[in-house]
């Protein structure tokens, strides 16, 4: 039952705004009967990015419920600008985008009813056209999901997920199933993310892929 | 004495209490206060009961309407309290787990599931006992106290079967501690049955305000028997919940150190 | 669109394109409550007296079956987590889907009602009331189903349990409405217990979804 072990490499060009941002103090986080990881503290500024390592079971989908705030934690808090991540409020809420291993679509609505759905329900904005086109699926427009490959469910999911306007993202393997063009696709969806001052913690073991600067890398 | 000096004792004493009562929450001290406590609990409740029985088969007076054939409330009436005394207290242990992430309070509740259905069950027997030669059937299902007592046996067994049905131990804890709450209206509605039906069973008989409807040299020995079935209970779940809280700790050290026979 | 239109438009979407899912509600309460007569006695007499338990009895058990699946799917699908982490209260979110679920079995349930009443006898002057009864039965006995399937959405073979949880839960409804019934076919007022249905109705209304929410939330941990 010993604690994974822990390794952050840092950006050493680290501003310091305390409030805004992911903070992350003393997390310890227990699968059943196992300790995953205990003492994680880590810090991310708007802008900033962050990269989730470690092999299959060592707690990378756990930490990432954590951060969303659908798991507690035996010990330590999350805030995400200030307020904890657990008792949050619906308006800061929206500003959280959290994307799983499950893609949370349905599949008996057509793939434009699941992104419009997701669209009205988070108040997001944005033509879900040119989405579609950018990712190949325009012609699945109105097909229904269960007619859909894996890869295309995930292009779905991730499109749902663009659609918003989240300040934080939280990825769980977002490039299963996707092809190179995909990955291309979704890895510059993350720079200019970052770039617009967004922050986006990816859990992922194929960081060559995601080609983009990470000021963070935690390795669970 | 001064006031500021009452104060300070009285806030030294309420601190205290305080701290005791959160260092219940840590399974080694409880299993440590539950080991000196259960053997008074035992002997308390075998006197009591012993007692009770005693002055509930000679020493009280046969009823003017029923005779002899009274006489089994002095074991229907206690279990029936306990057993809603039961409910509450899971349902009421089940929630502190639930808001506060209290394990030792989910303990309790798991712990104190069957003993309750067993005096549920053990209130309804006796009640058919009973009714038998009272109202001339077994079980009358017009009677409303009965059937929510019924009602209750279930709530227990749902509790136990909802919680056994999870392999996650915390998941089991938290659902569980939900259908236990959402269960607790049952009690008042058993308790109220009486009076808002009118129906086989009597009235209150003890809790009223006015001049109560029994006897004392009958209603004492009830007394009598329903604290020691309290105190039963609580030995009972007591100890239930020492193996209980072995289980859940097994991998800490005071539980290993225990195991091996160390002194305290 | 607030969030609780929105969601009962994507239900009552979903499950119209499942019809197929629709009807096995409707046909198994159809089943049960032809099963009773056959097991017990087709004499007249006897049937109008016992008619409207079974029917009471039918309704609940098809209220069961027809929301075990009620949260399962989207937990499955992953679309449960995003309704909880979204700025909607999670108990406004399970009822809109109770409330669909109610209108696309309970309302049928209600309509077919009469005529398996009127198989068992039934005096017509009875059936207004018996349809007011279950009109005001059914929504409580969603929203019990409703509790099972969220108490149960993180077993595997979850479904048998809910069975156990919630019909001791529905024995109110079921004393109630059965009351009433009998009530109406005597030809006496039934005002009495129509009240208590309505006022079991919006208690569980209120509270119902607040539980539900809360063992979701649990399921999702």
């Amino acid at each position: 039952m010993a604690a994974a072990c822990l390794y952050i490499r840092q950006d050493p060009n680290l501003s310091s705004d305390s409030r805004a941002g992911l903070t992350v103090t003393s997390l310890e986080v227990w699968r059943g009967e196992r300790r995953l990881f205990s003492d994680l503290s880590f810090e991310l500024q708007p802008g900033q990015a962050s990269y989730i390592t470690g092999p299959n079971g060592s707690g990378k989908t756990s930490l990432l419920r954590v951060l969303a705030g659908l798991s507690v934690p035996a010990q330590g808090v999350v805030t995400w600008d200030g307020a904890s991540v657990s008792r949050l409020a619906p308006e800061l809420r929206a500003a959280i985008a959290y994307q799983g291993h499950l893609e949370g679509l349905k599949k008996d609505l057509t793939v434009t009813e699941n992104l419009a759905f997701y669209r009205a329900l988070w108040v997001g904005d944005g033509d879900i056209e040119p989405l579609l086109d950018e990712l190949r699926l325009d012609e699945f427009a109105d097909r229904e999901v269960r007619y859909l490959s894996a890869g295309q469910r995930r292009r779905v999911a991730l499109s749902c997920m663009r659609l918003r306007r989240a300040r934080l993202w939280l990825l769980d393997e977002p490039l299963t199933n996707l092809d190179a063009a995909g990955a291309e696709v979704i890895s510059a969806w993350l720079r200019e993310h970052t770039a617009a001052g967004g922050t986006a913690v990816i859990a992922t073991h194929q960081t060559d892929r995601v080609q983009g600067t990470a000021a963070l890398e935690v390795e669970l | 004495m001064p006031q500021h000096y009452a104060w300070a004792w009285n806030k030294d004493l309420i601190v205290g209490l305080v701290r005791w009562f959160h260092s219940l929450a840590s399974p080694p001290h409880f299993y440590r206060l539950a080991q000196r406590l259960s053997p008074w609990l035992i002997a308390t409740s075998v006197v009591l009961i012993v007692a009770g029985t005693y002055g509930g088969l000679v020493l009280a007076p046969p009823d003017y309407l029923q005779g002899d054939g009274f006489r089994i409330i002095y074991v229907h009436v206690p279990s029936a309290y306990v057993g809603m005394l039961a409910y509450v207290m899971m349902a009421g242990a089940a929630g502190i787990g639930f808001i506060w992430r209290i394990k030792l309070a989910h303990a309790v509740a798991v712990s104190v599931a069957p003993v309750g259905a067993s005096f549920t069950f053990l209130a309804l027997v006796t009640g058919a006992v009973w009714g038998k030669p009272m109202w001339g059937t077994y079980w009358e299902w017009a009677d409303a106290r009965l059937v929510f007592e019924l009602l209750l046996l279930f709530l227990f067994l749902g509790y136990m079967v909802l919680h056994a049905a999870f392999d996650d131990r915390d998941k089991a804890d938290r659902i569980s501690a939900i259908l236990a709450a959402v269960g607790v209206i049952n009690v008042p509605i058993i308790h109220y049955s009486v009076e808002w039906w009118s129906t086989l069973h009597q009235g209150p008989t003890i809790a009223r305000l006015d001049a109560p409807a029994i006897t004392l040299d009958m209603l004492v020995p009830l007394l009598v028997m329903i604290l020691g079935f309290t105190l039963y209970f609580a030995w009972l779940v007591t100890r239930r919940l020492q193996g209980e809280v072995l289980e859940r700790e097994r991998q800490a050290r005071w539980v290993q150190r225990l195991a091996a026979g160390e002194p305290e | 669109m607030n969030a609780f239109a929105l969601i009962l438009r994507r239900d009552l979407k979903i499950a119209f394109r499942r019809w197929g899912e629709l009807a096995t509600p409707l046909i198994f309460f159809v089943i049960v409550a032809s099963l009773f007569p056959l097991a017990l006695s087709p004499e007249a007499y006897q049937l109008r007296d016992a008619g409207p338990g079974f029917l009471w009895i039918a309704a609940l058990l098809s209220s069961l079956l027809a929301l075990d699946g009620l949260f399962r799917t989207d937990v499955q699908d992953g679309s449960m987590e995003q309704l909880a982490l979204s700025p909607a209260p999670l108990a406004l979110i399970v009822l809109a889907k109770t409330l669909a679920h109610w209108l696309v079995s309970g309302v049928p349930l209600i309509a077919l009602a009469p005529f398996l009443a009127l198989s068992f006898y039934l005096p017509l002057e009875a059936l207004p009331v018996l349809v007011g009864a279950l009109a005001l039965a059914t929504p409580t006995l969603s929203v019990l189903a409703a509790l099972g399937a969220a108490l149960t959405v993180s077993i595997r073979g979850g479904g048998a349990i809910i069975g156990l949880l919630v019909l001791p839960l529905t024995a109110p409804v079921l004393i109630f409405g059965t009351r009433a019934t009998s009530l109406a076919i005597h030809g006496e007022p039934a005002v009495g217990p129509l009240y208590l249905l309505a006022a079991f109705a919006v208690l569980a209304i209120s509270l119902g979804p607040l539980a539900c929410a809360a063992a979701l939330r649990v399921g999702l941990e």
